[in-house]
């Protein structure tokens, strides 16, 4: 009996404590109801998930002290001590909204992102070499943007009303001095960067960030490729040339090391397609690059270096006369080093280094000659200084060295602070050599440029982001210290659609070609402040964005003509740069097709250089337009790629000196026509599909100014007759035939992916 | 009367053990069951979090973390919102590497979840990540299979992804049909460790079958 009654206690005491009612509803902050929640005694099974009006309700057999948790994604964790006796229990629960990655507000006034990382952007790096006008080049695929002008005749990025050198180019923190190959007369040079080199491109038309400077325009952030997937080997031919080249990764796929040869030859596309140029010298190029890449305990060591040899020669009639060619001949060779160091130090701090090294030597040569190519010696230089000027050789050299640090460090939610410095050293030797007079002089600028910068992130909440930072930099040239503030600030809208502003001052020094012995004057830097105002849109399909921007140039350099050249004189310059950007992208309207259009309206005005007062500069368009149309047939195993570009006509000028009044005056003005072109690239992928094949071959083709439109970008003038003679592409259009074969990787789900 | 005593002791000591193994198998079954239909009612998420009680509560066990793994991948194929599929598969990440941790080492079955993972990552942009997701998805289905030859859920993987692929990528319901047959005989040899190891696979493997005719 006694033995019932122990029993009979046992199993009441446990069924007395057996169950708890817990319920309640899960809102966040604002009182929204949050489904999906995990609700649990801690410890237990016990527990539930909240539904969409966030409530919840469960029993639990737990009993006496626990522990009550809720947890959801995105949201800061819940828990409360609470004793379980079986009385029910209410809670309603308000959690906060984490700042995450994910949902907050991306600060983008004024840049443009490529990046085949996590976060959505705008273009990746395969839209930049499918670009029809790109013609491989990366530049090429950013002048189909908005801010970017249609230059032809000059190489360089021209944005929103700045000059070529108002955009600088970094490769891993690392400024480049020689991105495009050496500036040849009428002719935009390339590149000399592979596009497939880099994994990431921001290139931002305004606002920039504080960890750069020294453009008073535009920053073009590229960043270098991680390992690869697996070894390869590559080999291209095409109508310009070959080259190939391997990859190797390591077993253990912590590092990897490659290389890369390059000949190109444009003998036969010369022959073939007719040049306005008389080449005496057809353009030949070798680059040889190698890279080694590794995986360190928290972080990445990449080398990228690359030696160049190039070299051109051509005539063209003499803009003076009739009868006389002029003869221009290059040879470059160019070699750039850069190693970056990234590494996680410890307590959430990360270190960034940076050390690149280049050289460049460029020897010209010109010559008047006559209809025989024969060089002609002019006999009186004194009184027909302007032909015997024609006649001289330049060998300029130089050296340039940059080392550069910054330290990051996380804080909580996507707070960060970043900080360091930069050291910028330059070297240019230039060694003229004028027939006339037997002038010949030698000039020599050196220059240490220290800089130091700071920035932090600030999120507020998930849709108010703020960025402030500022440069200070010191040049040992102009010995003056210039302070850059740089703000931006972002907010997203309940529609996920995001309004940005960037605010910031940029400071440049002169280019060293206008630095002579005869400059006695003391300098400062020029500056620019921009205001951006950005409107963006984004779905995984489709973007829009506008942009708004007021650019203020103050202290733009001048120059006075001492002995016909042009150096520089004073900070008197000024100017400004106004207008309104347009972009949409769209993926989805028409199944397999992907199109963006965008448009530049720009209202800009300056003084500076030999301007002689404020006007329209020659290397802007009011209007700027273009349509990119990229579509791949499954079927035909083929990717047809065209673009349109569309700019109203720039205005070119006659700019005189007048000797005796020691000014700049203006002689004739005009506008060009409206420059219109049409490019379309194929890329036929043969081996698409087969299984185990050994190599996998891309053919492409790709013609440039398909409608055989008339381009003018500018005209020439004499300085003898009043003559002028306009600036044409160097063929009406041309035609690139070239095949790329990858052993050992079936790009195969590539093209498939790269196409869905 | 001391006796009687030991005896309860003793019984519902032992009975408390049985209990517990007990209420952990019977609650994974329990959970296990509603797989299917948690997919059909797009609740997979509650699902998930039925498996993390378990797992949080155990410690010990493997398992309940790869359910809630498989559960959070299998509710980010159904989650329409692209913007939204990286925060779900960095949770399936952050479960089947704690299933990993607790099992000792990654197997055959995990590799299965993780190539599912990189899966939902490379639908988010397919353009700019094949390149990293793609290699990733295909070297796990590869570990997964070698591992465990006789796991049919690899090859059931890479039967619909040959179903998705165009024809002339070497796709197509032929080579897919193939690959989902060679599944199909693979799921009636298949012998889980216990009862309440992954089973999984088998019905969707009849469903693209079906589809393949």
């Amino acid at each position: 009996m006694k033995h019932f009654i122990l029993l009979g206690l046992l199993f009441t005491s446990l069924s007395v404590f057996a169950q708890t009612k817990i319920s309640g509803r899960l809102t966040d902050t604002k009182n929204k109801p949050l489904r999906g929640a995990s609700i649990t005694i801690k410890g237990s099974y016990d527990g539930t998930t909240t539904d969409s009006l966030g409530n919840y309700s469960f029993t639990t057999t737990e009993k006496g002290d626990q522990v009550f948790e809720a947890n959801i994604l995105g949201y800061s964790s819940y828990s409360k001590n609470v004793k379980l006796d079986g009385t029910a229990i209410s809670f309603n629960i308000s959690v906060k909204e984490l700042i995450t990655e994910l949902k907050a507000v991306v600060i983008t006034a004024g840049a443009f992102e490529a990046s085949d990382a996590k976060k959505t952007t705008v273009l990746t790096s395969i839209d930049i070499v499918t670009t029809a006008s790109a013609e491989g080049d990366i530049t090429g695929a950013l002048k189909t943007l908005p801010g970017t002008q249609q230059v032809g005749e000059s190489s360089g990025l021209f944005v929103r009303g700045g000059t070529a050198t108002e955009s600088k180019i970094y490769i891993d923190g690392g400024l480049v001095n020689n991105f495009f190959y050496s500036p040849v007369p009428g002719l935009a040079s390339r590149g000399r960067f592979n596009p497939f080199l880099f994994k990431g491109t921001v290139f931002s038309s305004g606002g920039y960030s504080a960890l750069y400077g020294q453009a008073l325009s535009s920053a073009l952030i590229l960043e270098s490729t991680d390992l690869p997937d697996r070894s390869s080997g590559n080999i291209a031919i095409s109508v310009i040339g070959g080259g190939g080249g391997i990859q190797k990764l390591a077993k253990n796929k912590k590092s990897s090391w490659g290389f890369t040869y390059n000949y190109t030859n444009l003998w036969l596309a010369f022959n073939v397609i007719k040049q306005r140029q008389d080449y005496y010298t057809v353009p030949v190029d070798q680059l040889i690059d190698a890279n080694y890449r590794k995986k360190t305990k928290g972080g990445f060591i990449k080398y990228y270096g690359y030696l160049n040899w190039n070299k051109v020669g051509f005539r063209t009639q003499d803009i003076d006369s009739l009868t006389l060619k002029d003869a221009f001949g290059l040879k470059n060779v160019n070699t750039y080093q850069n190693l970056n160091w990234k590494e996680k130090i410890g307590k959430g701090w990360k270190l960034n280094t940076t050390v690149s090294f280049s050289t460049n030597k460029d020897n010209i040569k010109s010559e008047i000659q006559n209809a025989d190519d024969v060089k002609q010696d002019i006999v009186d230089p004194a009184t027909n200084y302007a032909y015997a000027g024609k006649n001289y050789g330049v060998i300029s050299k130089g050296q340039y060295a940059q080392g550069r640090f910054f330290l990051e460090k996380r804080l909580k939610g996507l707070n960060a602070v970043r900080f360091g410095a930069d050291h910028f050293y330059s070297k240019e030797e230039t060694d003229y050599n004028g027939s006339h007079n037997n002038t010949t002089f030698k000039n020599v600028v050196k220059e240490n440029l220290t800089a130091a910068f700071a920035e932090a992130d600030f999120y507020v909440t998930n849709n108010i982001a703020a960025k402030v930072g500022g440069r200070a930099e010191y040049s040992q040239l102009i010995a003056k210290w210039d302070i850059a503030p740089r703000v931006s600030l972002a907010y997203k809208f309940k529609d996920n659609s995001q309004a940005s502003f960037a605010y910031g001052l940029f400071y440049q020094s002169p280019e060293t070609k206008y630095l002579s012995s005869f400059v006695t004057n003391n300098f400062s830097y020029a500056r620019a402040a921009h205001y951006i105002l950005q409107y963006q849109k984004t779905s995984s399909k489709r973007t829009f964005r506008t942009e708004l921007f007021y650019k203020k140039y103050s202290n733009l350099f001048k120059t006075a003509s001492v002995q016909n050249i042009d150096v520089l004189n004073n900070n008197n310059g000024y100017g400004y740069a106004r207008g309104v950007e347009l972009f949409w992208r769209d993926k989805k309207t028409v199944k397999n097709l992907d199109y963006w259009i965008s448009y530049s309206y720009l209202d800009t005005k300056r003084d500076f250089l030999n301007f002689p007062n404020e006007m329209e500069p020659n290397f802007a368009a009011t209007h700027t337009a273009s349509l990119v149309l990229k579509k791949f047939v499954v079927p035909w195993k083929t990717g047809f790629n065209a673009s349109y570009t569309f700019a109203s006509g720039r205005p070119y000028y006659q700019i005189k000196y007048d000797d005796v009044n020691n000014k700049y005056y203006l002689n004739d003005l005009g506008r060009t026509i409206n420059y219109n072109a049409l490019s379309f690239s194929l890329n036929y992928l043969p081996n698409l599909g087969k299984k185990k094949a050994k190599a996998f071959t891309v053919l492409v083709l790709s013609v440039s100014n398909v409608l055989g439109q008339k381009q003018v970008y500018g005209y020439n003038y004499g300085t003898i007759v009043d003559h002028k003679l306009p600036i044409l592409p160097p063929s009406k259009r041309f035609v690139y035939i070239g095949c790329f074969i990858s052993l050992g990787i079936d790009r195969t789900e590539d093209a498939i992916n790269g196409n869905l | 009367m001391k006796k009687a005593l030991l005896l309860i002791t003793l019984v519902s000591f032992s009975s408390f053990l049985f209990a517990q193994s007990e209420k952990y198998t019977g609650a994974m079954q329990k959970n296990i069951a509603m797989l299917d239909s948690a997919m059909k009612n797009g609740t997979m998420t509650d699902l998930a979090n039925n498996f993390l009680r378990i797992a949080d509560a155990e410690k010990t066990q493997w398992l309940p973390y790869y359910y809630a793994a498989y559960c959070t991948v299998m509710s980010s194929y159904a989650e329409k919102d692209n913007s939204k599929k990286d925060g779900i598969a960095d949770k399936a990440e952050e479960y089947i590497i704690k299933a990993e941790t607790t099992a000792g080492k990654p197997n055959s079955e995990t590799h299965v979840i993780r190539s599912m993972i990189a899966s939902t990552r490379l639908m988010v942009d397919p353009q700019a990540r094949w390149q990293q997701y793609g290699a990733e998805s295909s070297e796990h289905l590869a570990a997964a299979k070698e591992m465990d030859p006789t796991n049919p859920r690899p090859i059931y993987l890479e039967g619909t992804a040959k179903f998705y692929t165009p024809e002339s990528f070497g796709g197509g319901k032929a080579p897919a049909k193939e690959l989902l047959e060679k599944a199909l005989t693979m799921f009636d040899t298949f012998k889980p460790k216990t009862d309440i190891d992954p089973t999984w696979g088998r019905a969707s493997t009849m469903y693209f079958l079906d589809m393949c005719k």
